[in-house]
C-alpha cells in the first residue's frame, strides 16, 4: 500500500502528472474574480469565502477523471485487481494520493490567495481549517465517481455531473465555516458537520469505489 | 495448482465458452489455442477473477496468482527499475535484479518506459511475472511484439519458472519449444451454441 502512495506521488510530480494543474487552475480563478467584480474592498472581502471554496472545489474535480482512467489505459488496474491487494485499500490509497497532491496543496495556498481577495485577517485561519478538514471529502467522494466512471472513454463529463450534486453539502459547509471565520462568528457547528461529512466520506465510499470498480473491470 | 470445473465464460452478457474442465500441476504448462475471438483472453480473465464467471468454478492457489494481460501497466515517465520495484513491493518481494537479467534489461534499467520500443515493454511487462513470487501465471499473448531472441529469453525464463515448481496457463499462437513440459488445449470444442436473439445484455446485467 505504501509502494502504491509513493508511486502515486512520484508520478504526480513528474512530467505531465498534473500535480500543478489544479493549483494553477486555483491561482487562475483567484487572480480573476477581483478583475470580474471590480476592485471594491468590501465587496470583495464579503464574497472571498465562497469564490475561495468554489475555487478550490473545482479545482479539484479538474483532476479527478486521472484517479483511476490512468491505470485502466495502461493495464494497471487488471494487475492491481489480482495483486493481493484489496480493491478497498486501493481505493482508498488513491483518494489519499489524490488528496496529498491536490486537496493539501489547495489548502496551503488558499491563505496567500486570500490576500488577493481581500478576506479579513480573522477569516485566514477557518478558511485554512476549513479546507483542511473539507478537502479530504472532496478527494474521497471524487475517488468514488471516478471508480464509477473508469470504465468509460473521455467520462469526464459523466464525472462532474455525477460528483456535482455530492460535493455540494461539503461546499455549503466549508464555505460557512469560513464566512462565519471573516465575520468574526462562532464556526463550530459547521466545521463540526464539515468533519462529519469528510469522516463518513472516508469511511464508506473506498467500499463503494471498490465495488464500481470490480464491476467496471468485467 | 489450478483446478478448473465445468466453467463457463461470457462476454458481453452472452456465454462464450462453456463445460470447461482443466488441471494443471506443478511444473506443467497449458497453452490455449483458438481462433481469434474464441474467448481465450475472456476465459483467462475470468480465472484470475477479473470477470465472474457464466458456471462452474476455478479453484486457484491460495496465494494468489500473476495475470499479465494484452497492456503491461508500466508507467511512461517512471524508469524501467521503478516500474519493476513497484510491482515487486506490491507482491511483498523485494530484489529486481535477477529479474532484469533474466530479460535482457539491465542496460536500460535507467530509461524511462516511455523510451522503451513494444518488444522491450513487453520484456518489462514480462520481468514483472519474475518479481511477483507466484507460482501460477496467467500469461495472454506474451510473445506479443517480441523478436525471436527475445522469445527464446522468455522460453527460457518460462522453462526455469515451470522447473522450480510453477505453473503456467497461457494463450499463445506460437511454439515456446517449451517440449514435454507443455501440452495444448484447443478451445473451439468448448464454444458454446450461439444464443437466443435477445438473450444477455439486460439491464440488471451488471449488478448480477
Amino acid at each position: 500500500m505504501i509502494a502504491l502512495l509513493l508511486r502515486d506521488l512520484r508520478l504526480a510530480t513528474r512530467a505531465g502528472g498534473g500535480f500543478g494543474l489544479s493549483l494553477a487552475f486555483f491561482l487562475i480563478v483567484t487572480v480573476l474574480v477581483p478583475f470580474g467584480v471590480g476592485p471594491e474592498g468590501g465587496t470583495l472581502a464579503l464574497i472571498a469565502p465562497g469564490v475561495l471554496w468554489v475555487g478550490a472545489l473545482l479545482a479539484c474535480l479538474l483532476s479527478l477523471d486521472r484517479i483511476f482512467a490512468l491505470d485502466r489505459e495502461d493495464g494497471s488496474l487488471d494487475l492491481l485487481a489480482t495483486a493481493p491487494l484489496p480493491l478497498e485499500g486501493l481505493a482508498a490509497i488513491k483518494a489519499l494520493a489524490h488528496w496529498l497532491t491536490t486537496g493539501l496543496p489547495l489548502t496551503l495556498a488558499a491563505p496567500v490567495l486570500a490576500v488577493l481577495l481581500n478576506l479579513p485577517s480573522e477569516g485566514f485561519g477557518p478558511l485554512t481549517l476549513s479546507l483542511l478538514i473539507g478537502t479530504p471529502a472532496l478527494s474521497f467522494i471524487g475517488a468514488f465517481g471516478a471508480a464509477l466512471t473508469v470504465g468509460l472513454k473521455r467520462g469526464g463529463l459523466l464525472l462532474s455531473l455525477l460528483v456535482l450534486p455530492l460535493y455540494i453539502p461539503t461546499l455549503i459547509f466549508g464555505a460557512e465555516t469560513a464566512r462565519r471565520g471573516a465575520e468574526g462568528l462562532a464556526t463550530e457547528t459547521p466545521l463540526l458537520l464539515l468533519a462529519g461529512i469528510t469522516l463518513g466520506a472516508v469511511a464508506i465510499l473506498p467500499f463503494a469505489a471498490a465495488a464500481a470498480i470490480r464491476v467496471n473491470l468485467r | 495448482m489450478l483446478k478448473v470445473r465445468d466453467l463457463g465464460v461470457s462476454r458481453g452478457g452472452i456465454t462464450i465458452l462453456e463445460g470447461i474442465n482443466l488441471t494443471l500441476a506443478s511444473g506443467a504448462a497449458l497453452v490455449l489455442t483458438g481462433p481469434n475471438g474464441i474467448g481465450k483472453t475472456t476465459l483467462l480473465r475470468t480465472i484470475a477473477g477479473l470477470q465472474l464467471a457464466a458456471s462452474g468454478t476455478a479453484l486457484l492457489p491460495p496465494e494468489g496468482l500473476a495475470y499479465a494481460g494484452h497492456a503491461d501497466g508500466l508507467k511512461a515517465t517512471l524508469t524501467v527499475a521503478e516500474n519493476l520495484t513497484f510491482w515487486a513491493r506490491v507482491f511483498g518481494q523485494d530484489g529486481i535484479g535477477a529479474a532484469l537479467t533474466a530479460m535482457d534489461l539491465d542496460a536500460l534499467a535507467d530509461r524511462p518506459a516511455q523510451n522503451l520500443s513494444a518488444g522491450q515493454k513487453r520484456r518489462l511487462g514480462l520481468a514483472r511475472l519474475l518479481v511477483t513470487g507466484r507460482r501460477l501465471w496467467l500469461l495472454d499473448e506474451p510473445t506479443v511484439s517480441l523478436d525471436a531472441a527475445s522469445v527464446r529469453l522468455f522460453a527460457e525464463a518460462v522453462r526455469s519458472h515451470l522447473a522450480a515448481g510453477g505453473a503456467a496457463l497461457m494463450a499463445s499462437h506460437i511454439d515456446l519449444g517449451l517440449g514435454g513440459a507443455a501440452t495444448t488445449l484447443d478451445l473451439a470444442p468448448y464454444r458454446s451454441r450461439l444464443p437466443e436473439p435477445g438473450q444477455g445484455g439486460g439491464f440488471d446485467e451488471a449488478f448480477a
